[in-house]
């Protein structure tokens, strides 16, 4: 018994144990380095969840722009869906949309802490998305239209 | 056609600068008369014995404000009869979200056996005088000569996912330092929520 233990950790481990351990989840510390990556692409970062319409009506937006701009631009999708939900709402959203972008989670309840450090204009209403180059930095508290969202990434690119 | 791209420009600023009204701390909270789920209209000025609200913009069909229900209904429990009563608004637009209709609201509060007034701000005009952006989003208002002053904006409390989990108390610890003639410490708090849907 206690080997096998041992072996369903070691799946755990090595990542090899499907469902809920594809999830890269991460408190807000582990996600601030996706905030200020220091190189040459061009960083788009959405805030979502699957609960949220709005949100979810945009990511093929930003899809698109990662597929446009596969080289040059890096978008990372960082839900912010309930524990609770994984197993039976994000898991089969993200293996049904098969989506392009990177995703992670994040997990951190105490949020008046890292809000402010994400944007202090950011009162907590999502979507809001964050486009930034090694230069400049912008922060979008809205819901994007395809062309919006090009207009805005290609300011960056240019 | 300087004049025209002047004009967008000006039209662009406004309507940034619109977006992020509402009211500050110390501000003059303005009444209302809203449908409540007994399909009375309820106005803050109806309460002449509380001292100040628990003002929360919330609904039904957010995560956020469902995982807040119970804690909102003690809220109400603890504080009404020390006159603080929680006044909740639902300020999204019922044809986007069907599941927070007026019907939907008072089914809601059969369920859960909600003791508060549950709004419906129906004409939407309520809820951006406020300021508010989110579901829920907390307005702790202090009754001064007659006037509703506000003393805090934001969430609840630190957890959302587990009351018995959270560290600190927002609302609650506010409330405390008014029902103490106290100045609100932590005045605005900031928490992730669903955008108001208009």
């Amino acid at each position: 018994m206690k080997s096998f233990v041992y072996f369903v950790q070691l799946l755990f481990i090595l990542g090899c144990v499907p469902n809920e351990n594809e999830l890269k989840i991460y408190d807000f510390q582990g996600v601030q380095p996706f905030l200020q990556q220091k190189d040459e692409k061009v960083h788009v970062v959405n805030f979502w969840a699957t609960w949220c319409a709005p949100c979810v009506k945009e990511l093929p937006y930003f899809e698109k722009i990662q597929e446009k701009y596969i080289k040059d631009v890096e978008v990372i999708l960082i839900s912010l869906d309930f524990p609770s939900q994984y197993e039976n709402k994000l898991i089969p959203f993200l293996e049904k949309r098969q989506l392009k972008s990177k995703v992670i989670v994040l997990d951190d309840v105490d949020m008046n802490s890292w809000i402010p450090k994400v944007d202090s204009n950011w009162d907590g209403a999502i979507p809001v998305t964050l486009i930034y180059n090694s230069k400049n930095h912008q922060f979008y508290p809205q819901s994007f239209t395809y062309d919006e969202l090009a207009i805005e990434v290609e300011k960056f690119l240019n | 056609m300087i004049n025209l791209k002047l004009f967008f420009l000006t039209l662009l600023i406004t309507t940034t600068l619109s977006a992020q009204n509402g009211y500050d701390i110390g501000d003059v909270a303005t009444d209302f008369k809203l449908e409540n789920v007994d399909n009375n209209f309820i106005s803050l000025s109806d309460f002449s014995e509380a001292k100040g609200f628990i003002l929360i913009f919330t609904c039904n069909t957010c995560p956020y404000a469902v995982a807040y229900e119970d804690r909102i209904e003690a809220l109400n429990k603890k504080y009404a009869s020390l006159g603080y009563p929680v006044v909740a608004v639902m300020p999204n637009n019922t044809k986007i979200k069907p599941g927070d209709s007026l019907e939907a609201m008072k089914k809601r509060t059969i369920e859960k056996g909600f003791t508060f007034p549950y709004l419906i701000d129906r004409e939407q005009s309520i809820f951006p005088q406020y300021g508010a952006t989110k579901t829920p989003h907390v307005y702790i208002l202090e009754k001064v000569k007659g006037e509703n002053i506000v003393r805090y904006i934001g969430a609840i409390d630190d957890n959302y996912k587990s009351a018995s989990m959270v560290k600190v108390k927002y609302v609650e610890n506010a409330v405390e330092e008014l029902l103490n003639s106290k100045d609100v410490h932590v005045a605005k708090t900031k928490a992730v929520g669903c955008s108001i849907k208009i």
